[in-house]
């Protein structure tokens, strides 16, 4: 557990270092996660890298408990709304209006686009 | 001895294990109603958090840096998180792969969609300029967005609370909405609640299907990457 958890963090730090580093235009745990990600695929090609938190699930399973419980995550950013209320009091129900609609028409246009191509390319598989 | 409950108060309001312990606390009970109601939208652990806490602190007078200094063990571990997605990614990679050109296609009509949409109906309302800005990354993660928004001389703080807004917003909506469109593929379903509600669109999925939660964590991510780069130039080409 205690080894899984110092890999996960390893990934993260890492990430964070080369995205300063390089300056580049990514969020630092973004790149820890395809690195992670490109260490699970080289254990399955190499038996020397599968051991410690690559072996037995210990990666796999720290990274579940903490994903399930991902939406706790937020609630300290979130409380944050209590330094936000006098802004929300001239402004609050425009706001929320705008994010509303946005989310709304994000979510359609995303799942819509997917259905309508992922369609389309069947259609080529069936031909 | 009569002043003594104050000043054990004195002594705990300012240090952070009371605010990690009621944040656990709060957010445990609305964790245990949502579950009680089987995972009900409107149930939303995160919202009924939020202003519980919220309340508790104005009550009591307590200022969000004070309570953040407890609560920062809790946000640190988003990061983590992030790192951690690539597990469900890996386990379901032959499904990803098959799904990759949908997947790509969707993600810039999404994006481009996440970030123009919000820019022009802020502008419609007649919104400040310095919050429109605030709200065009709403649909990231929110160590990104506030990153975006410090790049862009914007208000980090009113960014992270719009996309914890969006979140909630998206993973109330989530469900009946894609029920009404009538689409059952849960790769889309999923994909669709990642990329407009970033990680609290990813727990809402992962409640309602394993694979529409590891199509949500990808969108997530590649929604991340997209959106550092989308967001700057649309502010360019779109606000005033």
């Amino acid at each position: 557990m205690l080894a899984s958890l110092s890999l996960i963090l390893l990934c993260q730090l890492i990430g964070e270092a080369v995205v300063r580093g390089l300056r580049l235009p990514l969020p630092g745990p973004v790149l820890g996660l395809l690195l992670l990600l490109i260490l699970l695929l080289a254990r399955d090609r190499f038996v020397l890298l599968a051991r410690g938190p690559l072996l037995n699930d210990g990666v796999e399973t720290a990274s579940k408990g903490l994903l399930a419980h991902l939406s706790l995550l937020f609630v300290p950013a979130g409380v944050g709304v209590v330094q936000k209320l006098d802004l929300l009091a001239s402004h609050g129900i425009a706001i929320v209006l705008v994010l509303a609609l946005s989310v709304v028409a994000t979510l359609l246009a995303t799942v819509l686009t997917f259905r309508l191509v992922s369609r389309l390319l069947r259609q080529q598989d069936a031909r | 001895m009569t002043d003594n409950p104050f000043s054990l108060w004195v002594y705990l309001s300012q240090s952070p294990l009371l605010w990690l312990t009621v944040t656990l606390l709060v957010y445990a009970s609305t964790d245990a109603v949502s579950l009680a109601t089987r995972r009900h939208p409107l149930a939303n652990p995160v919202l009924h958090a939020m202003w519980i806490i919220g309340a508790f602190l104005l009550a009591t007078g307590t200022s969000y840096t004070t309570y953040f200094a407890g609560a920062q063990f809790v946000h640190f571990l988003l990061g983590p998180a992030t790192v951690a997605l690539a597990v469900p990614l890996y386990e379901n990679r032959t499904r990803v792969v098959a799904s990759i050109v949908p997947m790509l296609v969707a993600l810039v009509v999404g994006s481009v969609t996440a970030v123009v949409s919000v820019v022009l109906l802020a502008e419609l309302a007649g919104l400040p300029r310095d919050v429109v800005l605030s709200l065009a990354p709403k649909s990231v993660t929110a160590g990104v967005a506030m990153g975006i928004s410090e790049s862009l001389h914007a208000d980090p703080s009113l960014t992270a609370v719009s996309v914890i807004l969006t979140g909630i917003m998206g993973a109330i909506i989530v469900t009946p909405l894609m029920n009404r469109t009538g689409v059952t593929d849960f790769r889309a379903r999923g994909f669709a609640a990642g990329l407009a509600a970033h990680g609290i669109g990813t727990a809402r999925a992962f409640q309602v299907d394993e694979i529409a939660g590891v199509f949500s964590g990808i969108a997530m991510s590649l929604n991340a990457l997209v959106t550092s780069f989308l967001v700057p130039l649309a502010v360019t080409l779109l606000v005033r």
